[in-house]
């Protein structure tokens, strides 16, 4: 009776399995986007983009991530499945664009149009890349901080990482800008959180010791300037905070003043673009290299603008 | 099945129950199943070039996983295979990359490396009487900070050493049969676990690691130095994990200084759904390559039949549990 039982009990998990197979209509065009993360509000933002465009242009797109960004071969073995199931084209956000090089080329032989978003990849394979000019973003927030502090004074940086593209952009975005412009601003501390808030929050309480007189901080993603927002109030300084991103806390600590504003990038038309670059690369017409997806500024003032509103995530 | 028959000869059937072949049937039956299954869901899923996909995702994973059935065997358990394979893909590149030295020399050093680190953690365990979940734990957080530190937080590529990406990609079979290109990563998981099984099947080193896992004073008393055996097989662990931090270095051409937390819980989730008993004395490396393969598997063929990534990791989990209710049902009635 027992081997029955665990015969049956095997078969049941096989028919839970096949219960997920929602059957892919066979003459829409498919479009997997393999990105960097999955369960981060950002990357939930971006698929949100990449089902409206799915819906618009009639296409069938799915969105997988690994569930932390450093896992490089998971997304190369979610690449090789995506290529199984033939599909009309695929967006990549590359974790390590070079790691993922002998499968892109997979890709390329096989046929199957690639498209790159949110960070680039080193290679001509991508047909084009969606993405935010990060350096330019960066830029618009130093612009910010300066305004705040009027003009002078100790600030310091706190970024996810010095790996990935976005890390590094983000912070010669800053650093330049400000070394270029803004000769009375020094930027005394440049530290990498890995975008964990905890983490980037102990650092946000060093920085502040070792520097009573800081003016500013610059938190360069989501986790970061979350972190430099808890480190501040548990320190309790009073200092300028310019983030990075959205999110439901990000978007409480704008409200409240206890950020200035941050920058937002377009997670949704990301997502978006992407798609539709695909769309577009499918039926032979020609897209540009690289499609700047936007960016913008906000703060309390204008946080609720249509414009502004429909760009933050929660 | 007669009334006769099942009351006089048992069936083949039944025979295999009694010689407990059976938990591994079922894994092999689940194997077959789920190949069945998602073939007739998915056109796409049966194809040669998604099957050697699948067995390249499974090299890595199912070299940690022999690694860990070892340790697991001896009633121990290894939470450091993870963050040691990168550790050891660190040392390949800090070996190959920044010495600039030729390739056998990053082989042995990531084998060694691999080695003296499963040396340490067995030296934690029977000299210094830690349990094996701490002393391994410790051991992963040392060894994640470590491959941070050495390798400055950045991946280290193996541009400068040509031929270091063939260890992986590569295709010895395919270069004799140009039809199945199975990739060399997926032959050294064969070939490890080959030596594996035969080392716990047919050498004193294997007797006295499922000894030690069924009644480690018994061994002790009748005048064994159980020390010193169990530092021996944490040291081959080690050594094996070693190897797969190569397969995983050479894959990506990198060594990826971030990676390799939560590939420990991939490797034992592989162990148990294999049947190896997690109380040690008891398993197999055959069941442990299954489990790997049934892991392998499964994320594919959900993501093959586009389920949503939130479900993929609900049916994993549940598999897991539905292995392991498999196996205690099984102990109970044995």
């Amino acid at each position: 009776m027992l081997n029955r039982r665990h015969i049956i009990g095997a078969a049941s998990a096989v028919a839970f399995v096949l219960s997920g197979n929602f059957a892919l209509a066979e003459d829409k065009l498919y479009i997997p986007l393999i990105s960097k993360g999955f369960s981060h509000q950002f990357w939930q933002a971006v698929k949100l983009g990449s089902e409206q465009a799915a819906e618009e242009f009639n296409v069938e797109v799915t969105f997988e991530g690994p569930d932390n960004e450093g896992q490089v071969d998971r997304q190369i073995d979610m690449l090789a499945a995506a290529l199984a199931k033939k599909p009309a084209a695929i967006g990549f956000a590359a974790v390590d664009s070079q790691a993922s090089i002998p499968m892109l080329k997979k890709i390329d032989k096989a046929g199957v149009p690639l498209i790159a978003f949110d960070s680039g990849v080193d290679s001509e394979i991508p047909v084009t890349t969606a993405t935010t000019d990060n350096v330019a973003a960066a830029a618009l927030a130093a612009d910010k901080m300066a305004e705040a502090i009027g003009g002078a004074g100790k600030v310091a940086v706190i970024s996810h990482d010095q790996t990935s593209r976005t890390g590094i952009d983000r912070v010669d975005g800053f650093v330049n800008q400000i070394a270029a412009k803004y000769p009375d601003i020094e930027v005394v501390s440049v530290q990498y959180g890995g975008g964990d808030h905890l983490i980037s929050t102990e650092i946000t309480k060093s920085i502040l010791t070792a520097n009573p007189d800081l003016k500013g901080m610059f938190g360069a993603n989501e986790g970061s300037a979350i972190g430099v927002v808890n480190g501040v109030k548990e320190a309790k300084a009073d200092i300028v905070i310019i983030g990075f991103d959205s999110g439901a806390a990000q978007k409480e600590a704008v409200r409240s003043g206890l950020m200035a504003g941050a920058i937002t990038q377009n997670p949704v038309g990301i997502g978006y673009e992407t798609v539709k670059a695909a769309v577009a690369t499918i039926n032979g017409e020609s897209v540009p290299k690289i499609i700047d997806t936007g960016f913008y500024y906000y703060d309390k003032n204008n946080m609720d603008d249509p414009e502004i509103a429909a760009v933050l995530y929660d | 099945m007669t009334v006769v028959n099942s009351t006089s000869t048992p069936s083949l059937f039944a025979r295999l129950i009694d010689t407990g072949a059976h938990q591994k049937l079922l894994a092999f039956a689940s194997l077959v199943l789920l190949l069945i299954g998602f073939s007739i869901a998915s056109p796409n899923f049966m194809q040669t070039s998604n099957m050697i996909a699948i067995l390249q995702a499974t090299s890595v994973n199912g070299i940690l996983a022999v690694a860990a059935t070892l340790v697991i065997i001896t009633g121990g358990i290894d939470l450091s295979v993870g963050t040691l394979m990168t550790f050891c893909a660190v040392i390949a590149g800090v070996v190959l990359t920044n010495l600039g030295l030729p390739l056998p020399l990053g082989v042995i050093a990531a084998i060694g490396a691999g080695a003296f680190c499963g040396l340490c953690s067995g030296t934690f365990v029977s000299k210094m009487k830690i349990p094996p979940f701490i002393a391994t734990l410790g051991m992963m957080l040392i060894l994640k900070g470590l491959s941070l530190v050495i390798s400055g937080t950045r991946p280290i590529y193996f541009n400068d050493t040509p031929g270091f990406d063939l260890i992986s990609l590569g295709s010895i079979i395919g270069d004799f049969f140009p039809a199945l290109p199975i990739p060399n990563g997926v032959l050294i998981l064969f070939l490890v676990a080959g030596i594996t099984s035969w080392i716990l099947s047919r050498t004193i080193l294997g007797r006295y690691c499922f000894a030690l896992g069924s009644n480690e004073e018994a061994v002790r008393l009748s005048g064994v130095n159980t020390d010193r055996w169990k530092i021996a097989i944490y040291s081959l662990a080690g050594s094996i994990v070693g190897i797969g931090g190569l397969v995983m270095a050479s894959r990506l051409n990198s060594a990826q200084p971030a990676l390799g937390l939560g590939y420990e819980l991939e490797a034992i989730a592989a162990v148990v759904i294999g049947g190896t008993s997690l109380s040690g004395g008891r398993g197999t490396i055959v069941g442990t390559l299954i489990g790997a393969l049934i892991m392998a598997v499964l994320t594919n063929g959900l993501r093959i039949l586009s389920v949503a990534q939130e479900w993929q990791t609900v049916v994993t989990g549940s598999i897991i549990i539905l292995a392991v209710y498999a196996d205690m049902v099984r102990r109970k009635k044995a």
